[in-house]
């Protein structure tokens, strides 16, 4: 196994890191990786908004899910806001979810072009 | 889908969505014998072997939404098309062991692709599962094992964004040493 070193060199640097994320309210965020995500860009999708949330210092969880049954519409993503309804986004391309992190994620509003579905129900 | 890791990251969604708690990945090239081969086992429930002898048929999915399931049809294409073959069998833990080969010169053969950003998707989406993987060419080996991670890690998640990008930077820089540049 590679360099495990520099896993215990990150560990000591990032102790501090978490502690000041901690205070956050968290959002989720959860792609969808079914064969039709995969195939749509979802990898490169996932990767833009792990990077722009960390760029960004901004504390989410991050997940992925199955096929929902609109494969035409992918990469799908679905953005929960705490206290807010879900948003699903669609043909998410890597700009697009830097953009959903930018504006969504950090800022709470909803790129309503690009929405597919927002929710009646609310994040508990 | 245009790469072996795209491919690997959907067996592993297959075994995520069936249960399974650790997955091991074992990719042979061997290009004395023009042989590729990639093998998924995971600790999942399994599949009957009805089940298992149709996995290859776009119209057999545990699905709810619909009655067509592609990812492993996908799989069998790639495969066939570059003279090689796919099996699903009884993995030796219980669960279902997929086996995917290829001749390696083949020019149909889809290129590996970026296996470090596969696992650093996988490691950034799943932190409660565990993957264990032994990449192999032509003897030389590398091994990504987040068991062996979390032991580094102690407290610290598995998919704290400083680890993820540790992983994807590695990875995709000791795949490619490991494979002697090749993509």
């Amino acid at each position: 196994m590679k360099s495990l070193e520099e896993l215990r060199e990150i560990k000591d640097r990032v102790k501090e890191d978490i502690r000041v994320r901690q205070g956050q309210d968290e959002a989720r965020i959860v792609v969808g990786m079914g064969t039709c995500g995969i195939a749509a860009g979802a990898r490169d999708a996932l990767e833009s908004i792990l990077d722009e949330l960390n760029k960004r210092r901004l504390k989410a969880v991050v997940t992925q899910t199955g096929c929902v049954g609109i494969c035409s519409r992918e990469p799908l993503v679905d953005v929960f806001m705490p206290g807010q309804p879900r948003v699903t986004y669609g043909e998410v391309s890597p700009s697009r979810a830097r953009q959903i992190v930018a504006q969504h994620v950090a800022n709470g509003n909803v790129i309503s072009e690009w929405a597919l579905n927002v929710s009646e129900s609310r994040e508990e | 889908m245009e790469e072996l890791a795209l491919h690997l990251l959907d067996l592993y969604e297959n075994s995520r969505a069936a249960g399974a708690r650790c997955i091991w990945v074992n990719i042979d090239e061997d290009t004395t014998e023009d042989r590729l081969t990639v093998m998924v086992d995971d600790d999942g429930p399994g599949m009957d072997e009805q089940m298992r002898a149709s996995v290859a048929d776009a119209f057999v999915t545990t699905r709810k939404t619909r009655r067509v399931g592609l990812g492993l049809p996908l799989l069998a294409q790639a495969c066939e098309q570059s003279d090689g073959y796919l099996k699903v069998t009884a993995a030796p833990r219980g669960g279902t062991r997929v086996v995917a080969v290829f001749q390696h010169s083949h020019v149909d053969r889809p290129p590996l692709g970026d296996m470090g950003g596969t696992l650093a998707i996988i490691v950034a989406t799943n932190p409660h599962l565990d993957l264990v993987y032994h990449h192999c060419y032509n003897g030389q080996e590398c091994v990504f094992d987040t068991r062996r991670m979390r032991e580094e890690l102690d407290d610290l998640p598995i998919n704290h964004p400083q680890v993820v990008k540790w992983v994807r930077d590695t990875y995709r820089t000791s795949i490619q040493d490991l494979r002697g540049g090749e993509i």
